[in-house]
């Protein structure tokens, strides 16, 4: 009886395809949406724990502001200097630092400009960044301490700028500074938020400081710890000298933050599951928005077809099996909707993966999920309509024209 | 000696309440007997339709008894009365009342989709009640490539399908030209007499009325006048 009724369902949806086909978009676009941006969201979490992996261990992360701000939550803190990062490099727990000061910029190679973000380190930035040199050299001592009108670019920067050409040794204008280029990094690709991470201009901190932005202020500082130091005791230790340097009493709080890439991952992917829910939850409304979509073509058609009703039980049919009829046209309508949803959802995706160049993953339990869902749509906003139906009066129902 | 057919004793039927109340059977007692053929007839509002409702388990009477088959069906609920329709009733409206986008077999089985009968076993009877009404080969028709006529005749298929014991029929050739009014009702007194199936019909026209057997005419909710019906058409 049950597949009858299917069948009868189907039919009755058939007749009136077009109709059926906008109230299943309905259904299909908020079920698409809710699983694109759950894969999506599971993608990019897992990118950001491989990518804080791929950072090495033994990377501190020295930022202004309190730790719960967030990261680059600096607000009114006080920013880091170049004393800091000398501080800093006496200490023996420490093998690498990096002090790093942002600046956007528009660049100038002959013809070609484009604007991109400008960062100010020295040597010790490629360490603890694990980025290699393709070409070239990096900053020497001495204009590292200048302030040397050098740079280092990323690949995207070299072939916007220089095409496939050899840049080293050739000339580009950073703003107002017109530096030479004399080293070329190896690429990386899209990083963890989908950025283009090859994208940038390395050039000594000193030259950023003093002729782009005009003032000592670093923005973060990044830290490479001995091998044979434990990350607690790193950070424990950072944290006191920092202390003392920005004199800070006993019992106040830090205005500074170290992490190493365990809670830096954490922070990241907390803010990436916020995001995902956030997404979702918009997505869960246009799910909503669906199933009242379905309520309503089930209303306009009840009363479409009150005649065919009216005849249905005339011939017999008790109410409760034209309450399952129409029901079962809900829920096929909803089911259908979840159906493609589900696989629009996975393609859209599986396409923003390869964008974003994060992993595709799909989760089977997000899948049933929406899949269960989308009938239970069915049946909670078919229920009214098919209710309607089943309790019209097979008299005045005959009569309806 | 089997219990009449139907049987109505003093049944009323009120609509409304004070002063709309409106009685549209008052007191009505009617007997039908099984293998009858008869023409209800009068004018609008005279509570013909009402006491065609009623006889078809449509409607429920206000007061009275009725008796289907000599059981008392006046009380049963909405679900109840499906089941005695699907079981025992077939119905011919006048506007055909076939499903629209709808093969003519698949309109045919649909009482017998609530029986609950399987596929193949609806697909045959449902074929061979419109071949007896003679809609052969047009089984996949919808309402659309069927004529008027053909439609009346799918309808009355799908009437027989159950096997009822009764027929009722409203207005059956309300929407037909002449001809095809004349050949509608050919059939169903070919059923009528060929296979003794109880008709039960309503129509404002003499000579439809002609082909039954027995005339009632409803005056104010009331039977004024009950009789064979050659005794008013060939007066």
């Amino acid at each position: 009886m049950i597949w009858e009724t299917v069948r009868l369902a189907l039919l009755a949806l058939k007749r009136n395809k077009l109709r059926s086909g906008l109230t299943v978009l309905g259904v299909v676009i908020g079920v698409a949406a809710v699983i694109a941006m759950v894969t999506v969201g599971q993608g990019s979490s897992r990118a950001v724990s491989s990518s804080v992996a791929s950072l090495g261990t033994n990377v501190l992360a020295l930022r202004p502001g309190s730790q719960q701000m967030g990261p680059g939550g600096s607000g009114s803190a006080r920013s880091f200097n170049l004393r800091d990062v000398a501080a800093l490099r006496e200490l023996s727990v420490i093998t690498a630092v990096a002090p790093t000061v942002n600046s956007s910029q528009t660049i100038v190679a002959g013809s070609a400009n484009m604007t991109t973000s400008v960062t100010g380190s020295t040597s010790d930035w490629l360490l603890v960044g694990n980025w290699t040199l393709l070409k070239g050299r990096t900053f020497s001592d001495s204009e590292d301490r200048s302030g040397a009108a050098v740079c280092i670019v990323g690949e995207t920067v070299r072939r916007t700028l220089f095409g496939n050409a050899d840049p080293i040794g050739l000339q580009m204008r950073v703003g107002s500074v017109s530096c030479e280029v004399i080293g070329l990094l190896a690429a990386k690709g899209a990083g963890t938020f989908g950025q283009d991470q090859d994208d940038l201009v390395l050039m000594p901190v000193r030259t950023v400081q003093r002729r782009l932005r005009g003032s000592d202020d670093v923005n973060s500082i990044t830290l490479a710890l001995s091998d044979q130091v434990s990350n607690d005791r790193g950070i424990r230790e950072v944290e006191a000298l920092m202390r003392i340097r920005r004199r800070i009493a006993t019992g106040e709080r830090d205005d500074f933050s170290v992490m190493d890439m365990a809670q830096i991952g954490s922070v990241l992917s907390g803010i990436n599951s916020v995001l995902t829910g956030l997404l979702s939850s918009v997505a869960a409304v246009s799910l909503l928005v669906g199933g009242i979509g379905i309520m309503n073509i089930m209303l306009v058609s009840v009363t479409e077809r009150t005649r065919e009703i009216g005849i249905r039980l005339a011939v017999g049919a008790e109410g409760r099996q034209v309450l399952t009829q129409f029901l079962v046209e809900a829920v096929v309508l909803s089911l259908v909707g979840g159906i493609v949803g589900i696989v629009v959802g996975l393609a859209l995706a599986f396409i923003a993966s390869i964008f974003m160049a994060i992993p595709f993953a799909p989760q089977l339990v997000v899948v049933v999920l929406a899949f269960g869902f989308s009938a239970l749509i069915g049946v909670i906003f078919g229920f009214f309509p098919a209710r309607k139906a089943a309790r019209l009066d097979p008299i005045e129902a005959l009569r309806h024209e | 000696m089997a219990p009449p057919l139907i049987q109505l004793d003093k049944v009323t039927r009120v609509y409304g309440s004070g002063e709309t109340e409106v009685r549209a059977l008052d007191g009505v007692d009617l007997t039908i007997e099984r293998g009858e053929f008869v023409a209800i007839m009068g004018p609008s509002g005279s509570g013909k339709s009402t006491a065609m409702n009623t006889i078809g388990l449509l409607d429920r009477p206000s007061s009275g008894r009725f008796l289907f088959n000599g059981v008392e069906v006046q009380d049963l609920d909405r679900d109840r009365r499906a089941l005695l329709r699907r079981n025992f009733l077939g119905f011919v409206f006048q506007g055909f009342n076939l499903l629209p986008r709808t093969s003519a077999l698949e309109n045919v089985e649909l009482p017998l989709i609530y029986k609950g009968e399987p596929r193949a076993l609806r697909e045959a009877k449902a074929r061979a009640v419109l071949e007896k009404v003679g809609l052969k080969g047009r089984e996949n028709h919808d309402s659309t490539q069927l004529s008027g006529g053909q439609q009346q005749r799918v309808a009355i298929a799908r009437a027989l399908v159950g096997n009822p014991m009764i027929i009722l029929a409203d207005e059956p050739t309300g929407n037909l030209d002449s001809q095809r009014s004349h050949e509608i009702m050919q059939l169903l007194q070919g059923l009528n007499r060929e296979e003794g199936i109880t008709i039960v019909m309503v129509t404002h026209e003499d000579d439809i009325a002609a082909y039954a057997g027995r005339l009632i005419v409803f005056t104010d909710g009331r039977i004024t006048r009950d009789g064979p019906v050659r005794e008013r058409t060939g007066a």
